[in-house]
């Protein structure tokens, strides 16, 4: 792999009282691949993105993107430095439709603050509005996008988080287990959409624990189990490496 | 007009201004019940400079409504950290600090417990309050189309979510906090210089719990609710005088029986489009 890194862990730790939730992690993200981030139920995952977005602060450790050191910096400063995130129980907002969670998503992107206080029909630059329309038509909901983006069915309602995401133009995309509750016609779905995402250019770390996601679409593996890495490698490495097995499966007597 | 129409029809103005400035911070999930002390800071301070300083009217209103923005940004850091019950009852207190402040300081300026006297060098027109009502659309309706009028919805909806997508919300929730005690500042500046007399007890919880419903009421998520809220709780009680005794509580039934019928309030952002009203106007046709 070629390597350059957009996203550092350099021995982050977070401990929630005596648990360490994450437990000294580096990690390399290299810019233009899609990552797979995968364990047992408990073993971080989500922490890490919430450590990653700021949503928690690092008990120790850092974590850089493009030297940037994020740990200090409030999630949404973090959001403008171009990383997006999906939450692993849809997190929609209720008053909205779903063109209007694409423009919201690209809060930060006008460079005008004038702008702001008027009608985004006369102001938004075409550019973005262009944007808008294609972060819906990647994830197939233009056709839906006056409507309340909460009426929408269970699989749509996770698109439009994506959508969401990737309206902000992000350099780091972070999806909370996005295949979750979908069935297989959906999921087959999503997982060209990730391809489609990944075309734009967007580097791409993804939570999932449906195995046809993960081995079908990640360049790369890392596997958490009680906050710890125990293997990274590709797709192929990860399906031979024995401790994998054991924390999937049990340790054979 | 009779002198009676020209009352109820100032007190309209000034109360849709209240509810405006109820509405402001609501629009970021914040309810405030201590409006009522924006309302008194703007009154006192424009009363004092047209009274004790002659400046004119304008000048003292926006005054009035910077001194209530000021102060309303002072509070709005604090409160940031309180939610939902916590910070009703910060914003009742800070009303009641407010009032107990223009009872017991500033006597000599103000005449404390004795009200406010002598206001009144200068007239106020019905017009001057309905100008400020249509200046307070026209900023709400823009407002509304704009990308900041859909990041205070997405505040309003999920501060946290807001926050991970880029949304500066402690800047937002004190902005909104700010502007809200400015409108609310310059209907107390209209309001002392329309009925020329004001006087601590104005300004107590009651008003500022009515104010609040008129938000609550009306529905907080367009800049509509606010305003037909204020409407009905302003003019209803004037087309019920012919229950006499029942007035009161008839009026109290009719607002419950709001809350069962419409709980997100009388106007939300659905009956505003079109499409809601397709089916209703069809069913109609035979």
């Amino acid at each position: 792999m070629k390597d350059t890194p957009l996203l550092t862990l350099k021995g982050t730790y977070k401990k929630f009282g005596g648990l360490s939730a994450v437990d000294n992690l580096s990690l390399k993200i290299s810019e233009g691949y899609i990552y797979g981030l995968i364990g047992p139920n408990g073993a971080g995952k989500t922490t890490i993105f919430n450590l990653i977005t700021g949503v928690y602060p690092c008990t120790s450790g850092s974590i850089l993107l493009d030297d940037v050191d994020l740990t200090p910096l409030k999630p949404y400063r973090i959001a403008r430095l171009g990383i997006s995130r999906t939450f692993q129980t849809i997190r929609l907002f209720p008053s909205m439709s779903t063109w209007e969670h694409v423009l919201i998503g690209q809060n930060f992107l006008s460079r005008s603050r004038i702008g702001e206080i008027f009608p985004i029909r006369r102001t938004q630059g075409l550019a973005l509005r262009a944007q808008a329309e294609e972060a819906l038509r990647i994830l197939g909901l233009w056709e839906v996008r006056d409507r309340k983006a909460v009426t929408l069915p269970y699989g749509s309602q996770r698109k439009v988080e994506i959508a969401r995401a990737i309206a902000a133009q992000p350099k780091l995309l972070l999806l909370d287990e996005p295949s979750a509750g979908m069935n297989i016609r959906e999921t087959e779905e999503l997982l060209s959409v990730i391809s489609k995402i990944h075309d734009l250019g967007i580097t791409i770390l993804v939570i999932e624990h449906d195995m046809r996601v993960v081995m079908g679409v990640c360049d790369h593996i890392v596997v958490l189990n009680f906050g710890r890495k125990i293997a990274e490698g590709t797709p192929m490495e990860i399906r031979q490496n024995e401790e994998v097995l054991e924390a999937y499966l049990g340790k054979e007597e | 007009m009779s002198s009676y129409q020209l009352d109820l029809f100032s007190s309209l103005g000034i109360n849709i201004l209240l509810a405006l400035s109820v509405y402001c911070p609501m629009a970021t999930g914040q309810l405030s019940i201590g409006n009522a002390g924006f309302m008194a800071i703007g009154a006192y301070v424009s009363a004092m400079l047209t009274v004790h300083v002659h400046l004119p009217l304008f000048p003292s209103l926006i005054i009035g409504g910077i001194a209530a923005a000021i102060i309303g940004v002072l509070f709005g850091f604090p409160a940031l950290r309180l939610k939902g019950i916590f910070l009703a009852m910060a914003t009742l207190c800070f009303g009641e600090i407010v009032r107990n402040f223009f009872m017991n300081f500033l006597q000599t300026l103000t005449g404390g417990a004795y009200g406010f006297r002598g206001i009144g060098d200068v007239p106020i027109l019905i017009s001057w309050i309905w100008g400020w009502v249509a200046l307070s659309l026209v900023f709400f309706f823009f407002l509304s189309r704009s990308r900041l009028g859909l990041a205070l919805m997405a505040t309003h909806d999920d501060q946290t979510v807001s926050e991970l997508i880029g949304i500066n919300i402690v800047f937002l929730k004190v902005a909104a906090f700010g502007v809200g005690a400015f409108i609310g500042g310059v209907a107390g500046g209209l309001y002392a210089h329309y009925y020329l007399y004001i006087e601590p007890e104005f300004f107590n919880v009651w008003e500022s719990i009515f104010i609040a419903l008129y938000v609550i009421m009306g529905g907080m998520l367009t800049y509509w609710g606010p305003v037909l809220g204020a409407s009905i709780f302003t003019l209803l009680p004037e087309f019920l005088r012919f229950l006499q005794d029942w007035r009161g509580a008839f009026f109290g039934v009719v607002i419950i029986g709001l809350m069962i019928a419409r709980p997100s309030g009388l106007v939300t952002r659905e009956i505003l489009r079109i499409d809601f009203w397709i089916p209703y106007l069809k069913r109609r046709k035979p």
